[in-house]
């Protein structure tokens, strides 16, 4: 279960949301460019702070403002694909793999099964000691995933994973992460433009506005009613 | 028509090739002329022979010796303490930052002869920190200490300014997932940050210890020029050069090997830059 309540002051509006979802869902960001998802995805990963409100995942309290409750990014457990997928540059993709398991003190024996299995799964074993700054696009994608999937999270936050990506390698990586997130049931927040990714990733979608949310539930049907070029047309003014 | 026009056009292409050409030629003869052949002349006034044998001389090692060990802890010193005044003014915000900015930069500006009063001032015996050291028996000035001092004093810009930039440019979406795999904020900036913004530190470093090892105005101010005490490279060359001129040009053309080196490595490392690119 995931409950999030969060005001923040940002330069042009003020993000205000109360979100939840329930065990094993995947819930859909939708919404133009500055309308506030990543944003919400730092507030949620800890990495940026929210102004007032209160962060609840599976019943574990990562952010209180009434408690004074903030844990630090470390602590949240949360695993996180950024848009640019952020890899460690100076690291080889199996060392960007092994990174959040080695924090966590891991046997060296565990860390190297869980991240062979880990590369298994996205088909990038024989890639393991390639430089990440290397790599495609596409791999690096799918090096980011592994990466944050490997520490076995107990939410998975991911920031326009598909949008760098060509059509067709949009399409496998899609299929790839569809097919992790539901055979882990790890509940899941993703940010997405495209309405067809959001259909057949997300069980729930919520359309955000200047910092508000919108438009709300299944994304099958909020295709229907989101006013036209709503999820397209990039705003002018940045959260 | 079209052939005046093809004429033409050769016409251009040949005036371009032979104005390129001149200015080429200009520029290796201002660059031969004034930093060229004073250069140069270093290593064509001194024989091999006297070169090889100057390298003997106890004044030149005296000063060889103490220029690579006050430089080497000059160097340490400026990215121990100035590495994390570069990370917090890289990535914080606080009140007066502009001002400390300033205060860090000054010394780049600032004629070494004014460092080396300003340091005698404050830490000289009479100085205003210094008559309270003197109280303890606590002696800087015209010590080794008061070199490594100077040599601080005025390196130390080259590489906090470096180091501050390249941490600039460490995309801070790396720091923030180092965070979410469960790194604390120290463990992101030993296993991310810093091997990312490896080569500005290592170029900054080399700048400052070329800077350091170079020192010569702050440095006879505030440390004296005592052998084998304070008597570094630039202050033996300028001792020497008013008797025994085959040892000051011997020091001088180490000098310039070296300093030969350290910009060829500076070159070198900021062409390896490493890039995070989306794609």
């Amino acid at each position: 279960m995931l409950r999030i309540r969060a005001k923040k002051q940002l330069r042009d509006f003020v993000l205000e949301v109360d979100i939840s979802a329930g065990e094993r869902e995947t819930l859909v960001l939708m919404g133009s460019n500055g309308s506030g998802k990543t944003t919400l995805l730092d507030l949620i990963a800890g990495t940026a702070t929210p102004d007032d409100g209160l962060i609840q995942v599976d019943g574990r309290t990562l952010y209180d403002s009434d408690e004074g409750v903030n844990l630090p990014p470390e602590q949240r457990d949360i695993g996180y694909v950024y848009q640019h997928y952020a890899l460690f540059p100076h690291l080889t993709v199996y060392d960007n793999v092994a990174f959040g398991l080695r924090t966590r003190r891991m046997p060296g024996e565990d860390i190297d099964r869980r991240v062979m299995d880990e590369l298994e799964f996205v088909g990038l074993r024989e890639l393991r000691n390639a430089r990440a700054s290397k790599l495609s696009g596409g791999q690096k994608q799918k090096v980011a995933l592994a990466r944050a999937l490997a520490i076995k999270p107990s939410l998975l936050l991911l920031d326009e994973p598909l949008s760098a990506l060509d059509i067709q390698t949009s399409a496998r990586v899609r299929d790839c992460l569809r097919e992790r997130i539901k055979k882990d049931g790890i509940p899941c927040i993703v940010v997405l433009h495209n309405p067809l990714d959001a259909v057949t990733l997300g069980d729930r979608a919520c359309v955000l506005d200047l910092g508000q949310v919108v438009l709300t539930g299944k994304p099958g049907d909020l295709i229907m009613d989101w006013p036209a070029g709503c999820l397209t047309q990039p705003r002018e003014i940045q959260g | 028509m079209s052939e005046k026009r093809l004429a033409a056009g050769a016409a251009r292409n040949w005036h371009g090739a032979v104005f390129a050409s001149f200015a080429v030629i200009l520029v290796y003869l201002l660059v031969l002329l004034f930093t060229g052949l004073p250069v140069l002349s270093l290593f064509l006034k001194i024989s091999p022979e006297a070169f090889l044998s100057s390298l003997g001389d106890p004044v030149v090692v005296e000063a060889l010796k103490l220029s690579l060990i006050t430089s080497a802890a000059s160097a340490l010193i400026v990215v121990i303490v100035g590495t994390p005044v570069a990370y917090v003014n890289a990535r914080g915000h606080y009140p007066g930052k502009e001002l400390v900015d300033t205060v860090i930069d000054l010394p780049v500006v600032l004629p070494p002869a004014v460092a080396g009063l300003a340091l005698l001032m404050a830490f000289g015996r009479r100085g205003v920190l210094g008559q309270y050291l003197d109280v303890f028996g606590v002696t800087i000035a015209f010590t080794t200490v008061a070199v490594v001092m100077a040599q601080v004093f005025v390196a130390s810009p080259f590489y906090i300014r470096q180091a501050r930039t390249s941490f600039e440019d460490v995309d801070r979406s790396l720091e923030h997932a180092a965070r979410t795999l469960g790194a604390s904020r120290l463990r992101t900036f030993f296993m991310v940050t810093a091997p990312v913004a490896l080569n500005g530190l290592i170029s900054g470093a080399v700048l400052s210890w070329a800077r350091a090892l170079g020192e010569f105005g702050a440095t006879i101010m505030f440390a004296g020029n005592f052998t084998g005490r304070t008597r570094t490279m630039p202050l033996a060359i300028y001792t020497a050069m008013q008797g025994d001129l085959d040892a000051s040009l011997a020091l001088a053309v180490i000098m310039v090997i070296a300093s030969f080196a350290v910009i060829a490595a500076v070159k070198v490392l900021s062409r390896r830059r490493l890039i995070v690119a989306p794609d």
